[in-house]
């Protein structure tokens, strides 16, 4: 074949491939220099423009149970039926809330925006059920919707959470780029539990640090925190941070 | 190389490799007993098992190997080395039955969603295994096993290394096995097809580069001035795997002790960097990749030559240079800024034009040949995977115009292009591909049946069929679901309504999966009785006997 082909070389350009194609660095590096253009090109600029960068006023770090929560979300695959992204139409706004912000995502290692719904959209699922009724969906999705397809999650209600290397991970948010503070990091523990012990000073002081924190016992079927309790809070904050009364739309338009 | 008798010395390989595989083993033996993670636990002492199996095969073959190295020509002729090719073809037939029957099973869970079994087997967990499986295991050991073969017979030289190509194939294959096992315990990253954590991930990392390095050294081994098209295609896919790998994993990991690690990007940026790798791992593992397959088996089994050598070059550089910039199709409609949106339909609706130039170089190298269609099945399946190539780089630019995208995003149809894709091009030039190596590296005259491949084709094809017109009508027809208004402008379906609508089109591409499934089975059984069953082939049609072309 690679004979047959050296037979068909003319034009100039053509032949000059020879030079590459004898010569395996120069193709090495020719096809280094093709393939990352296109990425730098797209890639970079996302670390500087204002649209993608912006603080919206609202938004904070996970509390440590949110995050528990979502790192289950995570362990779970939960992404491959559940997008957390509204588009910017008309059905997905009506059916779903505003449509989602760069910086709602910000803190998220990683992003969890998903690809395909076989399920709704969860981006702004927060507030909208109440926890009685994420603990029986999540144990039997198809007492509460009969023509759900999703798979059961009872054992997240019965399984305790395990706590033992949470503040490690809240550690590594910190160091990938999600600000906690010193005062968050030195309580992490303290506003685990706070977090499923209303109407306590500790509560209030977690509300104090993560502002919006939703404070319940999620699943009270459980005396102990289970990643039930987790998982429901974090669903319970999804979308709920950014007030959308405020949120200035115009602001990034030039 | 040496060609008189000396005494038997452990060559430095050995020694370095054993070192290696006996520190990573301590490492492994150490996180095990440190770590409070069960899972993780149990992949360090997998990792712990494999180096000592490693170890002691290196014992066993220095054992039984004679002094000399293995001579890199015989008689003139070159001395190739098949044996981790013949083994990575085995594992590639392996994973392909284990990520179909995975896939046949999960699709059945949408239909029937009591077949979660909750939590190892629900369709979170289930489903990165049919990905990673199909894609990674069975496509990766294909590419493994073809382009270690390819470039040696297209280079007409023995395979760089002595341990080295060992130690891809099997590395690799235990990546597989960690990455698997690790999404049924519950351990992933959550980035689609990139799911791994940190550690397999590093360990990724390192049998690529040696791959690399394998791959490499051959080349410059290479007796022919040129380097063959195939190569480059190669090249390219190995390249820049390595590139999006480490760009989409950089993760810092929680401690040593933890299999949990947090990406360092986040929110948008991490959206760009996951659909630059995912829209690419399809660039460049699923269609560069087995393109090289197409550029050498189709040729060699018309036995024409490639029908342009300027559209190869062309088809190279022009498809290597757009691919990247299509990622951002998968984000239409979202956070990501309008322009990088634009600009990733753009290239990829421009992408249309390399693809077909490849198409059509495919297809033409039939010319003359076409009548090997009508007789012979395995030049069929190769051909036909080219035409679905065709079909499915015409749906994908479509389908990456805002406007198309705006209805088929989060949908079926999605799933649909992508198996028209998987199953009708990547599957198919893989088991022609297969049909072809099996008999050349068992030294077989033919394959057992001809006739089972044929049977082969038609069922896969109809699978094939089922899967995606079912996919393309539930697609569009959610898609248009969610969008409908009542004349009073309310929505008109509410989410579940149109979960519900989607159940018979679910049961039909199970059924469509199945089918694929079961002539699966029928090449394995071919494979099995080529191996066990066929006549030899003759000295002089041995492939490895004959000068390379």
């Amino acid at each position: 074949m690679s004979n047959s082909s050296q037979t068909h070389h003319g034009g100039s350009l053509f032949s000059r491939h020879d030079i590459i194609e004898k010569n395996p660095i120069l193709l090495v590096i020719g096809i280094l220099i093709m393939v990352a253009i296109g990425g730098l090109v797209e890639i970079v600029p996302l670390f500087y423009l204002r649209s993608t960068i912006e603080t919206v006023q609202g938004m904070r770090p996970y509390t440590p149970l949110e995050l528990a929560g979502r790192n289950i979300y995570v362990r779970e695959g939960c992404y491959l039926c559940h997008s957390q992204m509204i588009r910017s139409l008309r059905d997905e706004v009506e059916r779903y809330g505003h449509y989602s912000l760069a910086a709602e995502s910000m803190y998220d290692h990683p992003f969890q925006w998903g690809s395909k719904r076989n399920g709704p959209d969860i981006a702004r699922v927060g507030g909208k059920y109440t926890d009685a009724w994420h603990v029986a969906h999540l144990a039997d999705p198809r007492s509460v919707v009969p023509q759900s397809i999703m798979p059961s999650y009872g054992f997240l209600m019965t399984t305790p959470l395990d706590t033992r290397a949470l503040v490690a991970n809240v550690e590594t948010n910190r160091e990938v780029g999600v600000p906690y503070t010193d005062e968050q990091m030195a309580n992490v523990m303290a506003d685990l539990r706070a977090q499923v012990t209303p109407d306590t000073p500790e509560a209030a002081a977690l509300i104090k640090r993560y502002p919006k924190a939703v404070v319940r016992k999620f699943n009270p079927a459980s005396a102990e925190i289970t990643e039930g309790d987790a998982v429901i809070a974090y669903l319970q904050m999804l979308g709920t941070l950014v007030d959308f009364k405020l949120y200035d739309d115009k602001a990034n338009l030039r | 190389m040496q060609t008189v008798s000396q005494p038997k010395s452990v060559w430095s390989g050995e020694i370095g490799l054993i070192s290696v595989l006996a520190i990573l083993g301590l490492l492994c033996l150490y996180i095990a007993a440190k770590t409070i993670e069960p899972a993780y636990a149990f992949h360090m002492a997998l990792g712990v098992i494999a180096a000592a199996l490693g170890i002691f095969a290196i014992f066993q073959r220095y054992n039984s190997r004679p002094a000399e190295r293995p001579p890199l020509e015989i008689n003139g002729l070159p001395n190739y080395n098949f044996g981790p090719v013949k083994f990575t073809t085995i594992m590639a037939l392996f994973w392909g039955f284990a990520g179909m029957a995975v896939g046949v099973y999960i699709a059945s869970e949408l239909a029937y969603p009591d077949l979660n079994l909750a939590p190892w087997f629900n369709f979170g967990r289930l489903r990165p295994l049919h990905t990673s499986a199909v894609i990674f295991a069975f496509g990766g050991n294909v590419l493994l096993a073809s382009s270690f073969y390819v470039v040696q017979r297209s280079c007409r030289a023995r395979l760089a290394g002595d341990l080295a190509p060992w130690f891809v194939v099997l590395g690799y294959n235990f990546f597989i096995l960690i990455a698997g096992t690790g999404y049924l315990l519950g351990i992933t990253e959550s980035k689609e097809y990139a799911e791994p954590e940190w550690y397999a991930d590093v360990w990724l990392t390192i049998v690529w580069v040696v791959y690399l390095l394998v791959f490499l050294g051959t080349i410059f081994r290479r007796k022919e001035p040129h380097i063959f098209v195939a190569n480059w295609f190669y090249l390219a896919f190995i390249l820049t795997i390595a590139m999006l790998h480490i760009g989409n994993n950089a993760a810092v990991p929680v401690s040593l002790v933890s299999s949990k690690s947090y990406i360092l990007w986040s929110g948008v940026q991490d959206a760009m960097f996951q659909w630059w790798y995912g829209h690419n791992a399809v660039g460049f593992f699923l269609t560069a990749g087995f393109l090289a397959i197409m550029y050498y088996f189709v040729p060699k089994r018309a036995e024409r030559p490639i029908y342009s050598y300027r559209l190869s070059i062309i088809h190279f550089w022009s498809l290597i240079f757009l691919y990247i910039w299509a990622g951002p199709h998968h984000l239409h409609y979202t956070a990501l800024p309008d322009w990088t949106q634009t600009l990733g339909m753009t290239f990829s609706v421009m992408l249309w034009m390399p693809s077909w130039g490849g198409m059509i170089n495919g297809l033409l190298t039939l010319s003359g040949a076409w009548d090997k269609l009508r007789t012979d099945p395995v030049l069929r399946m190769l051909v036909v995977s080219v035409a679905f190539y065709g079909m499915s780089t015409f749906e994908g630019p479509a389908m990456s115009i805002k406007a198309v995208n705006s209805l088929s995003h989060y949908t079926d149809w999605t799933v649909g292009h992508v198996h028209s894709g998987a199953l009708g091009w990547v599957a198919f030039v893989s088991f022609g591909a297969l049909y072809c190596l099996v008999p050349w590296l068992w030294n077989k005259r033919e394959l057992y049946s001809l006739r089972l491949v044929s049977w082969h084709f038609w069922i896969a094809t109809l699978g094939i069929v089922l899967y995606i017109t079912s996919m393309w009508v539930s697609g569009i027809l959610q898609g248009l679901m969610w969008r409908s208004y009542t004349p009073l402008g309310y929505l008109e379906y509410s989410f579940i309504e149109t979960v519900a609508a989607m159940h018979p089109f679910y049961v039909i591409r199970a059924l469509g999966g199945a089918l694929f499934l079961l002539g699966y089975c029928l090449m394995l059984y071919n494979v099995y009785m080529t191996i066990t069953a066929s006549e030899q082939a003759a000295p002089v049609a041995q492939p490895s006997l004959q000068p390379a072309e």
